[in-house]
């Protein structure tokens, strides 16, 4: 069977071999002429191999940059990308696509400014446009004294390397008219902690982009292939049984967001995480009324503009444990009440569609990278509501963990052994980021 | 919107209720040595179960805990149970 799977694989392989894969302008306008007939498929469909040297489960964001690191980095092309649905099917195609890294711990900012950093070069590095605009990212104050804690995360900010101004309210009334600036208004606006390198992505495009250029490396990209459970001998995890047939391989990283703890019970370990749901909101399309992004902590709620002209809107937690991926009504009316209260201008807008990811929350708001505690097996999650920003970072340390099976510098701090040391890293509490 | 039973005042709104952990776990005995292992898994490790759960939660306005049995998938509440014993 696998040799005809080979011969099969290399007879596709010749067909498309004269096809585009390179994306450049010149390339479109090759194609142009040619009717646009010989464009590669983004990635092969391939079934899967008896071994792999890395199983990576969950075909996300976080999971396709990790294969495409553990190639890139690490060299390491016999992997296995194995996901459930479709590729950036969950929380990667769910979110409200902001970018940023305004964190205040130096352990979290060492983190989240290597996604931003990396999001930066992104495009040109997988070849593949991942429209990281950075418009910006204002974290709204509504007093003076919040104006205070503000000064003291810019000042954080700044001291850990990262950008961050302080605005006053007529800098922000510059950037994002459309607020309200009435001196009656429940929550008057004092001013905003501003990243100006942070802003929005679009979320297929990363996952499509990853995908695409961990394939072109040598990734198997396997799509509706469930895991059902862990290949166990003597305790230690020797690959994975599947929908399709058991994979073997000697290390699998998961990667599975807001069902990490049904991977963990298959696989015998625990995890200190919580699943929620998060709702996010997309209006009509209006004309261009919000070039940044705009948070306000005392709603909750945060809003930006798509390029289609859509306002994306997103907000806390719904409060009760889920794993269903639709949202409930109370949270739906905070959010949106949020929004209408900092720019009253919009209550008359309609959404045009709303939907909920399962995300995965920690007890300190801060991710969980290491070894899971079976032998073999090495987990990536607790990224709670903000997972897509760190994609490049999550992919990209968790590929140095499970090429080398030690953390690089920057992940060890988030290894789930802090739950037993005691050495949280509290962000919710550092920088009133409630995830 | 939800109602949940809290099992003194009856069906109410789901805003007035708090998910306080799931049920079913021991504290630590703290007359003898306990283990910082043993101390992260009551404080902090879970099973957040996919399905039907049995959870500690708290009715905010009457402060009263109490167990919730519910299926976390379809949101169907199952059962909720007071956690009080009798005084008698």
């Amino acid at each position: 069977m696998t040799s005809t799977l080979a011969q099969k694989s290399a007879k596709a392989t010749q067909g498309e071999i004269d096809m585009t894969r390179h994306y450049s302008a010149f390339s479109v306008f090759r194609e142009g002429l040619k009717g646009h007939k010989g464009w590669a498929p983004l990635w092969r469909s391939p079934a899967p191999q008896d071994a792999y040297d890395v199983i990576v489960i969950g075909g996300g964001g976080h999971g396709l940059a990790t294969a495409y690191y553990l190639a890139k980095n690490h060299g390491i092309r016999k992997v296995a990308v194995i996901e459930k649905g479709w590729l950036g099917g969950g929380n990667t195609g769910r979110n409200t696509t902001v970018i940023r890294s305004n964190y205040f711990y130096p352990e979290s900012t060492r983190l989240y400014d290597l996604s931003v950093r990396l999001y930066e070069k992104l495009s040109r590095d997988i070849n593949y446009n991942v429209m990281f605009s950075q418009r910006g990212m204002m974290v709204l104050t509504h007093s003076e004294a919040e104006m205070e804690i503000a000064s003291r995360t810019v000042n954080a900010m700044q001291i850990n390397g990262v950008d961050a101004e302080l605005l006053d309210v007529k800098d922000v009334q510059k950037k994002a008219p459309i607020l309200n600036y009435r001196s009656d208004a429940r929550y008057p606006i004092h001013g905003a902690i501003f990243q100006g390198r942070g802003g929005t992505g679009r979320h297929d495009a990363v996952a499509w982009g990853y995908a695409r250029a961990a394939d072109q490396q040598g990734v198997d990209i396997i799509q509706n292939c469930e895991v059902t459970g862990f290949l166990i001998e003597g305790g230690v995890c020797k690959g994975v049984e599947t929908t399709l047939g058991k994979i073997r391989s000697d290390r699998v990283g998961v990667a599975v967001a807001g069902h990490s703890s049904v991977l963990a019970e298959m696989g015998g370990y625990n995890l200190p995480i919580n699943s929620y749901a998060l709702q996010a909101f997309v209006t009509e399309a209006v004309k261009p009324v919000m070039d940044t992004v705009a948070f306000s902590p005392m709603t909750g709620s945060y809003f930006s503009q798509s390029d289609k002209g859509g306002l994306v809107i997103g907000g806390g937690l719904d409060r009760i444990p889920s794993y269903a991926q639709r949202g409930n009504t109370p949270t739906q009316e905070t959010v949106l009440s949020g929004i209408i209260e900092m720019a009253p201008a919009l209550a008359k807008v309609k959404l045009l569609r709303h939907w909920a990811g399962n995300v995965d929350v920690s007890p300190d708001s801060s991710p969980l990278i290491g070894p899971s505690g079976t032998q073999g097996i090495y987990i990536n999650c607790g990224w709670g509501t903000g997972g897509f920003k760190a994609i490049p970072a999550g992919g990209y340390v968790f590929a140095h963990l499970l090429a080398t099976g030690n953390h690089h510098d920057i992940s060890r701090p988030f290894d789930p052994d802090r739950f037993r040391t005691g050495r949280l890293l509290d962000e919710a509490a550092g920088s009133g980021i409630a995830h | 919107m939800q109602r949940f039973s809290c099992p003194f005042c009856g069906l109410r709104d789901e805003r007035e209720f708090h998910f306080a952990g799931e049920a079913g776990k021991t504290r630590p005995d703290t007359t003898q040595d306990v283990s910082d292992k043993e101390w992260a898994n009551y404080l902090f490790f879970c099973k957040n179960t996919k399905g039907p759960t049995r959870e500690i939660w708290v009715h905010t306005t009457c402060q009263e805990y109490f167990i919730m049995e519910r299926d976390s998938v379809t949101m169907e509440v199952l059962g909720t149970t007071a956690m009080r014993k009798d005084t008698a």
